[in-house]
Order: C-alpha cells, then sequence, then structure tokens
C-alpha cells in the first residue's frame, strides 16, 4: 500500500500498466452490470419459486388449477388446507419429535466431536496420526448401507418406534471430528495449554477453560449442518419408528393416502417448511459461512 | 489452584521443573502427597487423549462400522427377515444378485439419475459461483438467495416436484399444454423420470454447491488475477487457465461428496409417485438401488440377497469414487498443467511487475529526498 502512495498516478514513466491509477481498467473491482445482476435474480428466482407455487397451491381449494399459468397468486384455502392436515398428521408431536431428536443428536455429535476433535488437535499420545488417519478414510464411507444389522439390532433390543432408535446411528460422525480438529488446530496456541497447565489445570480443566471457549464458533457452525442434517433424515425413521414418526415421516404419509389431495399435500410441506426457513432466516449468514469455510478446509 | 498443589506433568516438565523445584518442593512439607499428585497428574496426561477420543471410536465402531462389516456376514447367510438366520450359502446371494435383471436395473437407473444431476448440476455451480465471485453490492442477501432451496428437506421438495410433475393436472404439463407441446408421461418413463428426480436433487443442491466453489475461487491468489490481466487475457481467458485450475481440489470434494450421496438416493424416488404399487414405478422405471435394497429388505424379507445388494453398492461407491478422483486428479493435470504453466507465468510477471513497481518506487523515493 506504501507503494502505491508513494508514486504519483500523474507521473509517466516507461512501465505504463505498473501505474496504480490504471490499477481500476483490469476490470477486477468494477461493480459488475445489470447482466450480472438480472442473472443473479433469475437464479433467486428459480430457487424461490418452487417454493412460492407450493404455498400458492396449498392455498388454492381442491380441484383442478385455475387462474394464471404459471400460477402467481394465492388462494384464500391455505388455513382451510392446514387443519386438513393436522386432522390427517399428527403434526404437532411430529413436529416435537423432530425437535428432540434433531436436538439430541446435535448435542451429542458437537460435544464427542469437540472432545476428540481438541485430543486429535492439541494432545500428544501414542497412535495419533493412524487414529486420524481413520477418521479421515471413514469420512466417505457409506454407513448408510448398514441398515439391515442396525434394524435387526433395535428390534433385538426392542426399541425400534423408540426415539432413541432414531437417533442412536448419528450419535456421532467422522466428518465432525476432522472439523472440529481442522479448525482447533489453528486456532488454539499451544503456549495456552501449557500455562494453563502449568497454573495447575488438569487435562480435563485445560479443555474446558481453554478448549471449548477457543471452539466456539466452530461448534455453532457444526451444529447448524447436524441440526439441518438430523432433521432432514427420512430412511432411518421411516424404518425404525413409522408408528412414532418424525416430521419429514409424517410429511410423507400425507402422500400415501390412497387419494391424493395435492392442495393437502402442498399445505403440509409448506407448513414443514416453515421451521427451517425460520432458521434460514436467523441463521442464513452463518449457514452460508460455515459452507464456505468447509469447503477451504475440506 | 497453583502450581504447589499439583505440579506440572510430563510434557510441561522441561517448562514447570526449575519453577516446581525452587518454589513447590520446599514449601510443601510433606513428601507423599504431592507425588500422589504427581502420579495422578503423569496419568492424567497418559490417559486423557484417549478418554476424550474413546466415545467417538466407540460408538462409531457399533453404529457406523459393526453394522457395515456384520452386513456381509449376513448376506453369505440365506437371512430371512422373520425366521432370522438360515443356512450358510457362501457367495449364492451376489452370484443371485449378479444374475437378477432387477438389480442391474437398479444400477442403471441410480447411475442415470446420478450423471443426470451431477454433470448439469456441476456446471451450474460453478457458472453461479463465478458469477457470485465479482465485486457485488449486496453480497451476503445475493449468496443467502441461492442457498434458499437447501432448506427446504428432500421430503418436502420431492412432494413438490412429484406434484409440479403430475402427468394429468401437474404444473409442467400444463404449461407445456399451454406451449402447444405434449404432455411428457414424466412418472411411467424412463427417460422423463430421471429426469424429474434429477431435477429435485439439481434445485436442492446447485447452491450449496456454487458456494462451495465460490469460497475456492476466492482462495485463488488475486495476483494472478491481476497479471494476466496486465498480461491482456480477458475475463473468460482468466476464468478458464487461473480459476478452474484453481479449484481443482474443491471441484474434486463436489464431485466425490455428490457421488457418495447420488448414488444412495433414496427419499426422491421413494416418494416420487404415491400410486404406483411397485417401489420405483410401475415398472421399476426409476427404481433406484438403495430402493431395490429397502424394497427385498423389508418388504420381501430376503436379508441375505438385500445385504448383499447393500454390501456390492458399498463396494461400487467406493470404487467410482476413487475413479472419480483419479480421473479428475488426470484431466485436471493434464488440462491443468496448462493453466498451471499459465499460472507459474502469470506468477512470474507478477513478481517482475512487483519488482518494477518496488523499483520505480525507490526512484521515486529517492528523487522526492532529493528536492
Amino acid at each position: 500500500m506504501s507503494l502505491k502512495t508513494a508514486i504519483p498516478p500523474a507521473k509517466n514513466s516507461n512501465v505504463v500498466p505498473a501505474k496504480p491509477g490504471r490499477k481500476r481498467s483490469f476490470g477486477l473491482d468494477r461493480r459488475p452490470g445489470f447482466l450480472t445482476y438480472g442473472l443473479l435474480l433469475a437464479f433467486f428466482l428459480g430457487g424461490a419459486y418452487p417454493l412460492w407455487w407450493s404455498f400458492v397451491t396449498g392455498s388454492s381449494s381442491g380441484g383442478a388449477f385455475e387462474g394464471s399459468l404459471p400460477p402467481i397468486f394465492p388462494g384464500e384455502a391455505f388455513l382451510s388446507n392446514v387443519s386438513e392436515v393436522f386432522t390427517t398428521i399428527d403434526f404437532w408431536s411430529a413436529l416435537g419429535n423432530s425437535i428432540i431428536v434433531s436436538s439430541i443428536i446435535t448435542i451429542s455429535v458437537v460435544g464427542f466431536s469437540t472432545l476428540a476433535g481438541y485430543s486429535f488437535a492439541k494432545l500428544r499420545f501414542r497412535g495419533k496420526q493412524g487414529l486420524m488417519v481413520f477418521v479421515i478414510a471413514t469420512l466417505a464411507v457409506p454407513t448408510q448401507l448398514g441398515i439391515i444389522p442396525l434394524f435387526m439390532m433395535m428390534k433385538q433390543f426392542g426399541w425400534t418406534g423408540s426415539l432413541g432408535a432414531i437417533m442412536v446411528p448419528t450419535l456421532v460422525t467422522a466428518f465432525g471430528v476432522f472439523f472440529m480438529r481442522q479448525y482447533l488446530v489453528d486456532v488454539i496456541p499451544d503456549e495456552l495449554i501449557e500455562a494453563a497447565r502449568v497454573d495447575g489445570a488438569s487435562m480435563i480443566q485445560t479443555f474446558w477453560h481453554v478448549g471449548v471457549p477457543a471452539a466456539r464458533p466452530a461448534m455453532a457452525i457444526l451444529g447448524l449442518f447436524t441440526f439441518m442434517t438430523a432433521w432432514t433424515d427420512y430412511l432411518w425413521p421411516l424404518l425404525v419408528a413409522p408408528q412414532n414418526p418424525t416430521l419429514q415421516v409424517a410429511l410423507s404419509q400425507l402422500q400415501s393416502a390412497k387419494y391424493v389431495d395435492h392442495t393437502i399435500v402442498m399445505a403440509g410441506a409448506v407448513m414443514a417448511t416453515i421451521p427451517l426457513l425460520l432458521l434460514f432466516v436467523v441463521a442464513g449468514k452463518q449457514l452460508v459461512s460455515g459452507i464456505m469455510a468447509g469447503a477451504v478446509k475440506g | 489452584m497453583t502450581s504447589i498443589i499439583s505440579p506440572p506433568s510430563a510434557p510441561q516438565q522441561k517448562h514447570g521443573r526449575p519453577d516446581a523445584e525452587s518454589t513447590g518442593a520446599p514449601s510443601s512439607g510433606n513428601s507423599p502427597r504431592p507425588s500422589l499428585r504427581a502420579k495422578f497428574g503423569a496419568l492424567d496426561v497418559k490417559v486423557s487423549p484417549y478418554l476424550y477420543i474413546a466415545p467417538f471410536f466407540i460408538l462409531f465402531a457399533l453404529v457406523g462400522l459393526f453394522p457395515l462389516v456384520y452386513t456381509f456376514i449376513v448376506s453369505i447367510n440365506d437371512w430371512d427377515l422373520l425366521s432370522g438366520a438360515g443356512d450358510w450359502v457362501g457367495l449364492e446371494n451376489y452370484v443371485t444378485e449378479l444374475t437378477d435383471p432387477y438389480f442391474w436395473n437398479s444400477l442403471f437407473n441410480t447411475f442415470s439419475i446420478f450423471l443426470l444431476s451431477a454433470i448439469p448440476q456441476l456446471i451450474a455451480a460453478t457458472f453461479i459461483a463465478a458469477i457470485l465471485d465479482q465485486n457485488l453490492r449486496a453480497k451476503t442477501f445475493w449468496r443467502m438467495s441461492i442457498l434458499l432451496p437447501y432448506v427446504v428437506t428432500p421430503v418436502a421438495v420431492t412432494l413438490i416436484f412429484s406434484s409440479a410433475f403430475d402427468e394429468k393436472y401437474g404444473l409442467i404439463n400444463n404449461i407445456l399444454q399451454l406451449l402447444n407441446l405434449d404432455p411428457v408421461a414424466w412418472k411411467s418413463e424412463v427417460f422423463p423420470s430421471h429426469i424429474a428426480i434429477a431435477s429435485m436433487v439439481n434445485w436442492r443442491w446447485t447452491g450449496y454447491n456454487a458456494l462451495i466453489l465460490l469460497a475456492a475461487m476466492q482462495a485463488v491468489p488475486r495476483e494472478l488475477h491481476e497479471s494476466a490481466a496486465l498480461d491482456g487475457a480477458g475475463a473468460f481467458r482468466r476464468f478458464f487457465s487461473i480459476t478452474l485450475p484453481g479449484i481443482r481440489p474443491s471441484m474434486i470434494f463436489v464431485i466425490i461428496t455428490a457421488t457418495v450421496g447420488g448414488l444412495q438416493i433414496f427419499t426422491e424416488p421413494k416418494l416420487f409417485n404415491p400410486s404406483s404399487s411397485t417401489l420405483g414405478g410401475p415398472n421399476r422405471e426409476y427404481q433406484t438401488t438403495v430402493l431395490y435394497l429397502w424394497d427385498l429388505a423389508f418388504n420381501r424379507g430376503d436379508f441375505g440377497k438385500a445385504s448383499a445388494v447393500a454390501w456390492l453398492l458399498f463396494l461400487i461407491i467406493i470404487l467410482v469414487g476413487l475413479l472419480n478422483f483419479l480421473i479428475s486428479r488426470s484431466i485436471a493435470s493434464s488440462g491443468g498443467g496448462r493453466g498451471e504453466k499459465i499460472g507459474r507465468a502469470a506468477r512470474r510477471s507478477a513478481r517482475k511487475n512487483a519488482q518494477l513497481l518496488a523499483r520505480e518506487a525507490a526512484q521515486e523515493n529517492l528523487k522526492e529526498h532529493r528536492s
């Protein structure tokens, strides 16, 4: 920066492009034109329209679609369709189940990942390298393909139909450990841990007073994505506890009636999307930065 | 807590010793207590790392790895949902499945849907990322706006798209008819149904992947772009010669996660057509492998064969993942060789420019000093 200010832009010399006054003309810092914003708007509308359309359909009063094509304006029957949803499925208990299941999975994954990630990032122990390689190798293993023995286990224990059975397979993830390790390895200076140890803190106290405060931002991001993944899961809850459905399973039951009434299914889809839309409004920025941060590390 | 009560242990002893000896040892009169503390401290240092990683490894072994391994044991038995473990049959289940046209049909459908979603998605995501990678106003807003579909759950996405692709009253066919085109049998023909299902995946994941690629693009050193621009490379040239080679690792990451996820697709084909009595379409038009597995295991109760399918799919996913990795690496390094050369050239010219700048600045400074 100081170099640039040292050179008066008006002075002419034989090295033309090096003049800071010309920097603008590279086009790198230029504000993009209308075409860019037009394209972005088109992508946004393409992303939003199916959602809007589901609301339009969910608020229309049965029968064939009427009005404009493509439909843009919502009807007036949304509330009556929603009450129809409530009589078909037990929406509120399904919502409760989803909140319980996703929350406990999130707490477990974040807690155990932070603990293990901290150990891998900052502590010395024999076999560390090998165990970390193991964690990385299991990142891409499709554990979902173990559903048959898992289902047999749950049956054996008599857990089928319980919320516990839904949570058990995802209480820890290799990704979580990897993610926390990558974050903590740079963020905590070794001196800080040593200082705490010299002051007489035990290992767990050091973890609690040095590791956890430093890990907080990464814990929030990991928690957000773990919650989303648990919330959207469908295959396992459908298999192990269809009689005690999560929101996704209940929502799918709306459709499996013999006669499919699209307006009611769509009203249900809208109702089931509202919780995550709220999350998006509150934590959308964090979702964006989480995806972008994970990408650089992954 | 001070150093007197619990002397610092093993790894810290190098630093802690002198302090502990000079102040800690004399002040504490009785000798057995500190040594007990020291022993505990040493144990603490030795055992704690393992204690912290233990919950993860134990739980992961129990609910992640054990089921996967046990799937293989189930697959070499004539195992039934109701009667349990039957006779040992060796690899017979594998032979049966590998000669079953339904298994191959499911593989074909899985790969067809996967390719129809992965390829357009990757291209679109790269395009969107390149657009977002500019000096935009309201950056955060635009980034959030393309992520919107990601918060709609796959079940809700499928219900919405299944309704839109309805053959009689669906939005898409209505629009086609408005344009005087023939309606398409989205739910009863192979190719159209694959397009419909792939469109759900694309809709939900393109924005997400665009953000990953955007992050990678922003990590490409700015000087490369600047000096390429200096050398007269236009925006397109810079995109293909600098940006694309630069985001190679993230590209591979996106491709591999898309593969692992895409080959296990379940929700979308499961809920696409509720009125079909067979899972995955009246004639299994879009019955994917996981759906086939589900049908074998939980509708027909044949755990043995279903487990064989699970293991075959497991091997295929690992294989395709590896293949993707190798191909994208070799493409990137042969195609990217050019990019790298250009990158190197750009870096060189950037360095040259910086030197010129510095020299010029020094001269300017000298002039100023003289005057």
